[in-house]
């Protein structure tokens, strides 16, 4: 018992560690991504959480906001909006082609500005 | 204890040592939700698990945790025995030990606490309940075959400041539970829970001479401590409690003073008091609201004096649990993943008529659990541990989940999963001692009571569609779980009336079940709750393959819930009609015993009413009457031998219908909040 919580010990030392040490490993933005519905809920954050280093990605329905935690030595926050805008959602970087958002089933077609 | 202190001080220095702000939003918060529904049943979930809110514990009596499932169709609560007057439950078909049951994810009702358990936490206490059928998660242990059940209490933080509760029943039952809880800094609040509940009188309604429910009294004090800090993430509950519960039955001349283990009365008291200490701490890593580590430790201290004629039970186990567990994912949120440690240690000193069958249980283990959700459809879990336990050896326990939406509000779910546990053959059968019966176990070269372990797979498929029907919400469950045991502790009454017989598995043993539910919401607060359960279990006994006796075949549950608009001041009326149907269920062979104390093969069919209906005053106070088996369904011959208590065909064990009549009930809520 004694050494198994030795082990635990070290190990968590080790991971919090090496996670506070560099900081943007774990980077927390937040952007505003248009849309209307649960079905954009789902195409936005599987569009975030498929660029690599994309870690966490909510889609807020209220207040349309994209809440993320990045690893920036992976990624950077315009890959995200990129990735976004190729499934059809617009962000204030990059805006998704009219192609693209035509083919967004009814509920989805958000107004665009 | 001092090197969890010193592993706490080590992790908090830690912390300590890398708070470098950035605040922290999501410290994960239990969401709270409308309570529109008193059984909520999820698309999302990858489990097939039935939420169970504080709003649906309202609609019975409930004044105990085993008498909370009434209105439920997932459990079926067996009609409490002549003796002990406590309910058991089943699940798939099986009893509540195949049945994980937690309290906070830390097991409650296990060993020694297996037959009474349930009833030693008031319904007042309970803030909601989470029934998962099939394998069940790796996280708590190895045991659950045919499900789980979680029970949350009712959290120091969230609750409010003092709760009157009382009630009174037709069978001189009285239950008085108050709630006191304070909030004594930002980050600390308490609640102490007292609950006192007796039986004072005597009742005999079937005329046969002994007691239709026991005379009882219980105590039941539990003081809680909540911490929560969501600055640094951490969060910790502590749980001090201490139970007495006395129980004495039998003949209704029996004085216990005079007449305990002599033939001048045939009489029955069992005395049980409990102790348990929890603790939990977790943690939330800053910037990182999806990992997590979590410390539960508990122990207990259970002892149980009993005897039952000339019959003596004797049990104390004295019991320690811990779980360490990680949580974290694997590149992003749609892989997680749970890790940790196990340790568990029982001690139990068990005396079977004055014969010591002692023994010590402990068990170390690993376990891992990965969950993955594509956000969308499709998620899964996946499961395994490793464990080695002192009796079971060392093995490895597999546990699947999955999840599919094939269309819009439609689920389809599958599981699949290994248990594997240690019988107490006395402690879950101890309903037997007041027989006549001889307790014989006809193995010998087992490690518990010369038995091999319990081995499980149980496998599931289930199906659920939401639709509109004339414009209202309805949805329609198809369930169907298969259980084929490895090896059973097999416990034969099928043999003789007057033999227990316990044996190892010999031959097929298995249970299925297959569940139609159809919920409706007729007009407007008007919900309507149906469901058929068949069920085919059958044990291949010494005598002959035969359905598990005192179990139904067919069974069918019918729910209709009425409640007005909330009007000023929170005034409501509120009805709910429970209703249910069992067919006939295969008996214990009592063939060879004289005419007058035989039972057919097969019960007869019936069925049992019970009904509620609740004003609420204002949003302090309400008052709620009831009946239970209003039909007055009763069970005719209720105890065989009745007449010769120590003769060879005594036996109380055989119910299989309500033995009290007619019940009815009256009780308050009083709230300040």
């Amino acid at each position: 018992m004694k050494n198994i919580v030795l082990g635990m010990m070290l190990l968590f030392v080790a991971i919090s560690t090496q996670a506070q040490e560099k900081k943007n490993k774990n980077a927390k933005y937040e952007f505003e991504v248009s849309g209307n519905c649960e079905q954009c809920q789902k195409r936005i954050q599987k569009a975030a959480l498929s660029v690599s280093g994309v870690k966490s990605a909510e889609w807020h329905i209220d207040d349309h906001m994209l809440h993320l935690i990045i690893n920036e030595e992976k990624c950077t926050v315009l890959d995200v909006k990129k990735a976004v805008a190729k499934a059809g959602h617009d962000t204030d970087e990059v805006k998704a082609t009219v192609d693209v958002y035509d083919k967004l089933p009814g509920c989805c077609q958000y107004d665009r500005k | 204890m001092k090197k969890t202190l010193l592993f706490l001080t080590l992790l908090l220095s830690v912390v300590a040592f890398s708070q470098e702000t950035i605040q922290q939003d999501s410290l994960k918060t239990v969401t709270v939700e409308a309570q529109r529904k008193g059984l909520k049943k999820s698309l999302s979930g990858t489990a097939n698990t039935t939420l169970v809110t504080s709003k649906e514990l309202l609609k019975a009596a409930c004044c105990n945790l085993a008498e909370s499932f009434e209105t439920n169709p997932t459990i079926d609560v067996n009609f409490s025995d002549a003796l002990t007057g406590t309910k058991q439950i089943k699940m798939l078909g099986l009893t509540s030990p195949y049945i994980m049951i937690t309290e906070e994810n830390i097991p409650s009702v296990r060993g020694a606490s297996q037959a009474y358990g349930l009833s030693f936490t008031p319904g007042t206490w309970v803030e909601s309940i989470q029934i998962t059928k099939g394998a069940g998660s790796v996280v708590n242990g190895y045991e659950s075959i045919s499900g789980q059940i979680n029970t949350e209490l009712i959290k120091p933080m969230k609750d409010i400041l003092f709760l009157l509760n009382a009630y009174g029943s037709t069978d001189s039952r009285f239950e008085l539970n108050t709630h006191f809880n304070k909030k004594v800094s930002d980050h600390w609040a308490t609640s102490l829970f007292v609950h006192g509940n007796t039986r004072v009188s005597k009742n005999d309604m079937n005329d046969d001479g002994f007691l239709d429910n026991p005379l009882g009294k219980q105590v039941n004090v539990a003081n809680r401590w909540q911490y929560a800090n969501p600055e640094t993430g951490w969060v910790s509950f502590l749980n001090l409690r201490f139970m007495k519960d006395d129980k004495q039955t039998g003949e209704l001349n029996f004085d216990p003073d005079r007449d305990k283990l002599t033939t001048n009365y045939w009489g029955s008291e069992i005395n049980t008091e409990r102790l348990d200490f929890t603790s939990k701490v977790g943690y939330v890593f800053k910037d990182m609201p999806y990992q997590s580590i979590g410390f539960q430790n508990a122990f207990s201290n259970h002892n149980q004096q009993s005897y039952f004629g000339l019959n003596q039970y004797d049990i104390k186990q004295q019991s320690y649990y811990s779980n360490l567990i990680f949580n974290s994912i694997i590149s992003n949120t749609m892989h997680k993943f749970a890790a940790g440690l196990n340790f568990t240690y029982d001690k139990y000193a068990e005396f079977v008529n004055l014969t010591d069958v002692s023994r010590i249980d402990n068990s170390v283990g690993t376990f891992f659990e990965y969950t993955y959700d594509d956000m969308d459809k499709f998620s899964f879990i996946l499961g395994g541990r490793l464990d080695y336990h002192n009796k079971l050896g060392a093995f490895f326990t597999p546990r699947l989940h999955v999840k599919y939406n094939p269309w819009e509000k439609a689920v389809l779910r599958f599981s699949a999963g290994r248990g594997k546990r240690a019988a107490n053959i006395f402690a879950e059968n101890q309903n037997l001692f007041a027989s006549s019966r001889t307790f014989s176990v006809l193995d010998t070269n087992g490690k518990i009571y010369g038995l091999h372990p319990e081995i499980a797979w149980n496998y599931g498929v289930s199906f659920t569609q939401n639709f509109l029907l004339f414009g209202k919400s309805a949805d329609v469950t198809l369930d169907f779980y298969r259980t084929d045991f490895q090896n059973q502790a097999v416990v034969d009454v099928m043999n003789s009336p007057q033999q227990a017989l316990f044996y190892n598995l010999r031959g097929k043993s298995y249970a299925n079940s297959l569940q139609l539910d159809f919920n409706l919401e007729i007009i407007k607060h008007l919900n309507l709750r149906t469901a058929y359960k068949y069920y085919d279990i059958s044990t291949d006994y010494l005598s002959g393959s035969f359905q598990r006796p005192l179990q139904a075949k067919h069974r069918f549950f019918g729910n209709l819930e009425f409640a007005t608009h909330i009007a000023d001041k929170g005034k409501q009326w509120k009805f709910d009609y429970t209703f249910n149907w069992l067919g006939k269920q295969q008996l214990p062979n009592t063939a060879s015993n004289p005419e007058q104390d035989r039972l057919p093969e097969f019960s007869p069919s019936f069925s049992v009413m019970n009904a509620q209906i609740t004003r609420t005053f204002s949003s302090t106070f309400e008052m709620y009457v009831g009946g239970e088996n209003i039909g007055n369904y009763r069970q005719e011959k209720a105890i065989l031998g009745s007449d010769n208590p120590f003769g060879p065909n005594f036996d109380t064990s055989i119910v299989y219908a309500p033995v009290f009549g007619q019940m009815y009930y009256a009780g308050l809520r009083f709230k300040i909040k």
